[in-house]
């Protein structure tokens, strides 16, 4: 016992010494702001991964024919690119700024439960690198795309088994995660930092945190049953064992509307951190904000079979899918004209964090509006599986999760580091991804409303046109975020050389206890809690 | 209530990584040993070992950190939350499953058999299924007498009120002996703490055999297996995972008789024992739905 008395007393000193030094301090820390780092890097380096993939289809699809690779292949990139996207890129980002932002923004010393933090980003380690090792199987990678139907993905070869392990692994990394973020936004407030004092990203991610919790164990669920239908002699989803294949979309979608949710949510929640620092205006609608998230969640339960109207469903499934699914767009609605509003008569001004922010109102709500279009189920006979659907969540993903994911990178880099980034790059680089990503995407929306489906390498030449430009966009859209990956080794290592103060934006400190800290803040933050809490947001 | 009221922060956390390494270990092997490679069972039980070190190292760790009192009440609390957190996103695994049951039983097995807009489909598919419950499948796996094939022929399913009643019975006490243990342990009464989780783990593991024992018979007697159509399947796969539930719930108990039996917990401070405690419910709660569900409807 008195070993471990010695041991406490460590602790004291590191508080005083910062971090351990070398490659251990990473993989033995438990500070959230380390994890948050690791997250973040991770989260990155993912997006190029999963970027490069983007590059081979959209050079694929350059011209009609089969130029660059074999259609197998080229399927399993479609497949690999949203997996790595979505369980690579943007959860993990997402995660990392929760584990960077919330214990600054609550006034707490840390996550609740530190050793379970370090677990959770090594075991999403861990699944991706399961993952990607699928590649290099015999049969190639799992090719029957992400949301992984049976009976064609029970065609996979050697791959399989890696494939269904590789989503354990990530949902046990998330349930952790997410259970993280819950424990400490209930038990690790500052005293007077009430529920509906918080601030929106922290609301955001509270709620996040319990659809994670709700939908990664039937993800799990849904495919252990694939795995024992292939291995194991079960016929869950086979109809001559009394079983059906549609009943396992029923089960994939309803972990994955509420999945696409848990990649908008935190979303919605930096928006409303930054558009109000900008607009030099608190949030408007902060309490209409915390119910429209609510709702948003509460739907993302009951309407899952929308991706699934031309499976022959009875009518009456229809009819509720359609309808629950259009209600979908009064919360979000209600978010669109709480920012607008927020921006309102504001005294604003365009850094390359606003900048992005903006373009999000602006392009996630056309990603809203296809999202109706599609809702309702007569029409969806015709968007369902072309490149319409492509460009609909694209738009609420690329432009609108991805675009915010760097609107925070410019907007917390220099609280991080201490180091101010390159404005005028930032604005090139914000440019190039606006205009690109419209070209990127904006005619695979004609390309889908004319026919094309989705998921294949080659296609009939009527198409060829659209596809051109499109890709044209890919490419720019692609080699614009080079600029990104240079501002944040460039802001790391000094950036512009100019201080950044405590609160880096005028009058940041109103809005957010983070811009009350140093930049950088040091290791351990608010081992003791704050007095004062910001109320500008209310 | 704790010598502390400082958060408390640790640092170096070694057994997360190994943990990790240890998980993906196993299931690279299990993979592996799916695939036909023969390197997967070594690989299994070397992740095996390694989980169960970090098992080992981990709640070690935890236990002599508790005792020396390190962690504050708002500690104990962020555990408590992240144990029920835990518990709900067992809910939900085993809500799949029983969602399974649910459709297949009421929905899909009766569009098989051409009720509502499936008419057509069991025309062009297998006119002579009819929808029953239990049911292999249109497959089939029964013969008739001249050894033709017979296409969804009825299962016999297992019974309600043999074993399977016995077993809850089983568990239900288990819930009781706990929570008899709970009382002791908050009374300061250990004889009364020792000698109901002693009750609760031999309840557990009673269950666990006689569940086997219904695994063998079904496997030996009843020809229903894991193969046998969506009745098997759902079956299976709902009693087994429980049955691995009960399995790590009583293993867990077991731990927590080791250290009352060491004298580790106090009527305010015993976390390990309640976080048990829940999840031994849990598995309780799972089984009566099982009962109910799988077993008598
Ligand atoms: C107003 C809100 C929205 C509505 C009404 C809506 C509606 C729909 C519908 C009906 C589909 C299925 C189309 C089909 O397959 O035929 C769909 C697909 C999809 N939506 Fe949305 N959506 C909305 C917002 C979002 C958001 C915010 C995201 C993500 C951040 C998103 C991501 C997706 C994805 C990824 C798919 C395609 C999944 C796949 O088949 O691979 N949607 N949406
Ligand atoms: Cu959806």
């Amino acid at each position: 016992m008195s070993a471990v008395v010695a041991e406490h007393d460590d602790h004291h000193d590191d508080h005083a010494h910062g971090p351990a030094k070398g490659l251990l301090r990473w993989v033995t820390t438990t500070n959230h702001k380390d994890i948050g780092t690791l997250y973040l890097l991770f989260g990155l380096a993912m997006f190029f991964v999963g970027g490069g993939m983007a590059m081979i289809i959209r050079a694929e699809l350059f011209e009609p024919g089969l130029q660059f690779v074999q259609p197998q292949f080229f399927n399993s990139m479609a497949t690999m690119h949203a997996l790595v996207m979505i369980f690579g890129a943007v959860m993990p980002a997402f995660v990392g700024l929760a584990n960077w932002m919330i214990p600054m923004m609550i006034g707490a010393p840390d996550m609740a439960l530190p050793r379970m933090n370090n677990m959770s980003f090594w075991m999403l380690v861990a699944g991706v690198l399961l993952l990607a090792s699928t590649l290099f199987m015999e049969g190639g990678g799992p090719a029957g795309g992400w949301t992984m139907y049976p009976p064609l993905i029970l065609q996979t070869g050697k791959a399989l088994p890696f494939a269904v392990f590789a989503v354990h692994l990530l949902g046990i990394s998330s349930i952790m995660g997410a259970i993280n973020i819950i424990a400490t936004i209930f038990n690790m407030r500052a005293s007077g930092m009430t529920l509906m004092k918080m601030p929106m990203f922290v609301w955001t991610w509270l709620i996040t945190g319990f659809l994670l919790i709700a939908i990664m164990p039937v993800l799990a669920g849904a495919v252990t049953m694939l795995l024992t239908d292939k291995f194991f002699g079960t016929s869950f989803f086979d109809a001559a064992g009394g079983g059906d294949p549609v009943l396992y979309q029923h089960i994939f979608w309803f972990f994955g509307h509420p999945e696409v949710y848990v990649m908008i949510l935190p979303t919605f929640g930096v928006a409303s951190t930054i558009i109000p620092v900008f607009a030099r205006k608190p949030l408007f609608g902060y309490s209409s904000m915390v119910y429209a998230t609510a709702s948003i969640a509460f739907l993302s339960f009951i309407v899952w079979a929308h991706h699934m109207f031309t499976v022959g469903m009875p009518v009456a499934g229809e009819l509720y899918f359609m309808y629950a699914t259009m209600l979908i767009a009064i919360p979000t609605g209600v978010k669109v004209f709480n920012w607008t509003a927020t921006m309102w008569k504001g005294s604003m001004t365009f850094e390359t964090p606003m900048l992005f922010s903006i373009a999000f109102v602006v392009l996630f709500t056309m990603g809203g509006f296809t999202g109706l279009m599609m809702a309702v189920a007569p029409s969806d006979f015709q968007y369902h599986d072309t490149y319409f659907i492509v460009a609909h969540f694209h738009y609420t993903l690329v432009p609108a999760s991805v675009f915010i994911l760097m609107a925070a990178g410019y907007y917390w880099l220099p609280k991080w580091t201490g180091h101010m980034y390159n404005e005028k790059i930032g604005q090139l680089h914000f440019w190039l991804s606006a205009i690109s990503v419209n070209i990127l995407f904006f005619p695979q929306h004609f390309l889908g409303l004319a026919g094309m489906p989705r998921r294949i390498p080659d296609y009939a030449v009527q198409f060829a046109d659209w596809n051109m430009i499109s890709s044209i966009g890919g490419f720019i859209f692609g080699a614009s975020q080079l600029l990104f990956l240079y501002i944040v080794i460039d802001t790391i290592k000094g950036g512009t050389g100019e201080k950044v103060t405590d609160e880096v934006w005028e009058d940041a400190h109103k809005h957010g206890l983070e811009w009350t800290l140093p930049s950088p803040p040091p290791y351990h933050t608010f081992t003791t809690p704050p007095a004062v809490i910001p109320t500008e947001h209310i | 209530m704790s010598t502390t009221d400082a958060y408390y922060i640790p640092h170096k956390a070694t057994w997360p990584v190994i943990g990790t390494v240890g998980l993906v270990t196993m299931l690279a092997g299990f993979a592996n040993y799916l695939n036909g490679s023969s390197i997967g069972p070594t690989l299994m039980v070397a992740g095996l070992v390694i989980f169960i070190i970090m098992l080992t190292g981990w709640f070690t760790l935890q236990a002599t950190e508790s005792e020396s009192g390190m962690y504050s009440t708002q500690v104990g609390i962020s555990y408590r939350m992240g144990m029920m957190w835990f518990i709900f996103s067992e809910i939900m695994f085993f809500g799949v499953f029983f969602g399974t049951l649910y459709y297949t039983r009421y929905l899909s097995v009766p569009w098989l058999g051409g009720e509502g807009t499936g008419a057509a489909t069991k025309e062009l598919l297998w006119p002579t299924f009819e929808a029953t419950w239990p049911t292999n499948g249109p497959k089939g796996l029964g013969l008739d007498a001249s050894g033709a094939r017979v296409f969804g022929a009825e299962l016999e399913p297992m019974g309600a009120w043999g074993l399977p009643f016995l077993n809850t019975l089983i568990l239900l006490t288990s819930g009781v002996s706990v929570t008899w243990a709970h009382h002791g342990l908050l009374a300061k009464n250990r004889d009364q703490l020792i000698k109901g989780l002693i009750a609760t783990v031999a309840l557990g593991f009673l269950f666990v055999s006689f569940q086997a024992y219904e695994y063998h018979e079904a496997y030996t007697e009843m020809g229903l297996t894991l193969g046998s159509g969506i009745y098997g399947s759902t079956f299976f796969m709902l009693t087994g995972f429980h049955g691995l539930h009960v399995c790590i719930g009583a293993i867990i108990l077991s731990v927590v008789l080791f250290r009352s039996w060491k004298g580790h917990f106090k009527p305010e401070n015993h976390f390990a024992f309640e976080a048990a405690a829940w999840y031994w419910h849990f598995v309780d709660v799972v089984w009566l739905g099982l009962f109910i569900f799988v077993y008598l409807m």
